[in-house]
């Protein structure tokens, strides 16, 4: 891999990471439980899908020709897709969904904190901007870990049953392909050996406050990051790219 | 004493003073605002659905952006008219509940089905515009609250209707295939759109005490007019053919003549027997009863940190 392949594949996982994140939390508009829950899970989606616009804008830019934001996101398929698997997985239902976002949001910051230090101008940039947004994200999805987690049985039981089955898809922030590794030897990328403890460290506080347990299991699912995913990335993809797929080279 | 203040009443409208939610009012004002506020804060919140059926599918990231961030303003917009309401003496969620049960309306055109993508383009252009033509008057309305939030909703929906045509103006200039979308979306739209100013002024029977507290300023029929004279002209720059055979500028009046609108269909929609009414309800009533939990436990919540709080300040 020559270091524009590595720098440009960086930065496509990144950006897949938001983009699926915010394309789910897209699926609740119109269906949340209060209406200013709504309002404030969209604004996630479009802080989400807006950074991976510019990230995708981005990797375009180094790939030059005709690539654009529409053919990063639109016309690559499932095996291209660098996102990891947390993101993809379903909604199911608030549980499921705030318990994604808060494990999501804490790497999320942790991650473009350090991103703000890139050698890339371009790419720090774009961090810069993200903690703000990433900042309420987790705040966000922090209270509501702990307003469910310390609401009623039944919403402790089903926060508690969200998390046993997400947690498997945490290792894999902390996993790095070779893209990660290359990308770090490079000064652009994170570091995530150093986000891991960090990570490790906020959802068990607010998981205690949150009275909360965190699973003992160490097994971790992987895979996303070189495009080997679960089997909803296919439905995503198929939803989301419909149209450029039905009508090829249109204007929209 | 009843007739003092009601004729103090009425000459505060005529003054064009606004009523306040304080002041003495009609029982019937009152309840006939409570009617048409939340009538119109549902619309909203129904609203949402045909557009948010679109967000996942949006044909590239600007117009999801677009469309997302304008699902989410008319959210916002159910926000602002279901706090106008409450001023009048009824909670959001005792409104939510006679929506709920099917007795309180929303604005039947959200029943129609969002097939295309075009879909999206026609609603702005068309539902947007035909909200513009009724809210903007709205924002001079008797009911201080009221007139306010509609200060708010307007400047928003006149962008959402620029953002609609926006989009049709692109597919009438893309293919063959995308000006077909187009011309679908206004054929499936047109009639819909100009129902949305309700029945011919003489079968209308309540617009008169409307007009007269001025919660209305123009009747149905002006506001249909005045919506059909300026979409002519636009739907001629798109290219496109409204589908009504008897629509000729007349000279003598200085207005489009238009068809014989279809009241039947109308009264069926309105009557629950549109093509999306049982799914429009039910997508609400699931969204609420699948988040009773989350309300519950964020009451339980709030009380047992107002609990500790209490506690550790007796503490102290």
């Amino acid at each position: 891999m020559t270091e524009r392949d590595v720098l440009s594949d960086y930065i496509l996982h990144l950006a897949d990471n938001s983009m699926i994140l915010g394309q789910r939390c897209a699926e609740w508009c119109g269906h949340g439980p209060v209406l200013e829950q709504d309002i404030a899970l969209t604004n996630i989606a479009l802080d989400l899908i807006g950074e991976a616009r510019s990230l995708y804008h981005y990797a375009a830019d180094i790939k030059g020709g005709s690539a654009t934001e529409d053919s990063e996101a639109f016309l690559r398929d499932v095996l291209q897709y660098r996102n990891c698997l947390l993101t993809e997985q379903p909604n199911t239902d608030w549980a499921y969904t705030i318990v994604r976002q808060f494990f999501y949001d804490t790497f999320h910051y942790h991650l473009h904190k350090q991103l703000s230090e890139s050698s890339d101008a371009r790419l720090k940039e774009i961090a810069l901007k993200t903690i703000k947004e990433s900042t309420y994200h987790l705040k966000w999805s922090s209270e509501w870990m702990i307003r469910l987690g310390d609401g009623t049985e039944v919403s402790k039981n089903k926060m508690q049953t969200a998390i046993n089955d997400l947690w498997e898809y945490t290792g894999e922030f902390f996993i790095p392909s070779e893209t990660e590794t290359k990308a770090l030897e490079m000064g652009i990328g994170a570091d995530l050996s150093k986000i891991a403890p960090l990570w490790r460290s906020k959802v068990e506080e607010v998981m205690e406050e949150a009275t909360l347990t965190i699973p003992a299991s160490n097994y971790h699912q992987k895979g996303g990051k070189k495009g080997l995913h679960s089997e909803h990335l296919g439905y995503i993809l198929a939803e989301m790219q419909y149209l450029q797929r039905a009508y090829p080279g249109a204007e929209w | 004493m009843e007739i003092n203040l009601e004729e103090q009443f009425q000459e505060k409208i005529d003054q064009e003073i606004k009523i306040e939610p304080r002041d003495w009012m009609p029982e019937k004002y009152r309840k006939t605002l409570l009617r048409q506020i939340s009538q119109h804060a549902h619309s909203e919140i129904v609203g949402m659905l045909p557009e948010g059926n679109w967000i996942t599918r949006a044909p590239n990231l600007r117009r999801k952006v677009a469309l997302l961030a304008k699902v989410q303003d008319e959210a916002g917009h159910g926000l602002y008219l279901y706090s106008a309401a409450e001023t009048l003496g009824m909670s959001r969620d005792e409104m939510l509940a006679e929506l709920h049960s099917g007795k309180a309306k929303y604005s039947s055109i959200f029943n129609y089905p969002t097939l295309t993508w075009a879909d999206m383009g026609a609603i702005g252009w068309l539902v947007d515009g035909a909200a513009i033509m009724n809210q903007v008057p709205l924002c001079r309305t008797s009911y201080g609250p009221y007139a306010r939030a509609m200060v708010r909703v307007c400047k928003e929906e006149s962008f959402h209707q620029r953002q609609g045509y926006e989009i049709m103006l692109t597919l009438s200039k893309g293919t063959a295939e995308q000006k077909a979308l187009a011309q679908d979306a206004l054929n499936r739209w047109w009639w819909p759109s100009i129902m949305m100013f309700g029945p011919n002024d003489d079968k209308s029977p309540n617009s008169a005490q409307s007009m007269k507290w001025k919660i209305k300023r123009f009747s149905n029929d002006e506001l249909r007019q005045k919506f059909v004279d300026v979409t002519v002209s636009q739907a001629e720059i798109l290219g496109l053919t409204i589908p009504d055979k008897d629509l000729k500028w007349n000279e003598a009046r200085g207005h489009y003549d238009f068809g014989t609108i279809n009241w039947d269909e109308f009264n069926e929609v309105v009557a629950g027997n549109g093509p999306c009414n049982k799914q429009r309800l039910k997508a609400r009533v699931d969204a609420w009863e699948k988040g009773t939990w989350v309300r519950e436990a964020a009451i339980a919540f709030a009380e047992k940190r107002a609990k500790r709080n209490n506690n550790s300040t007796e503490a102290a």
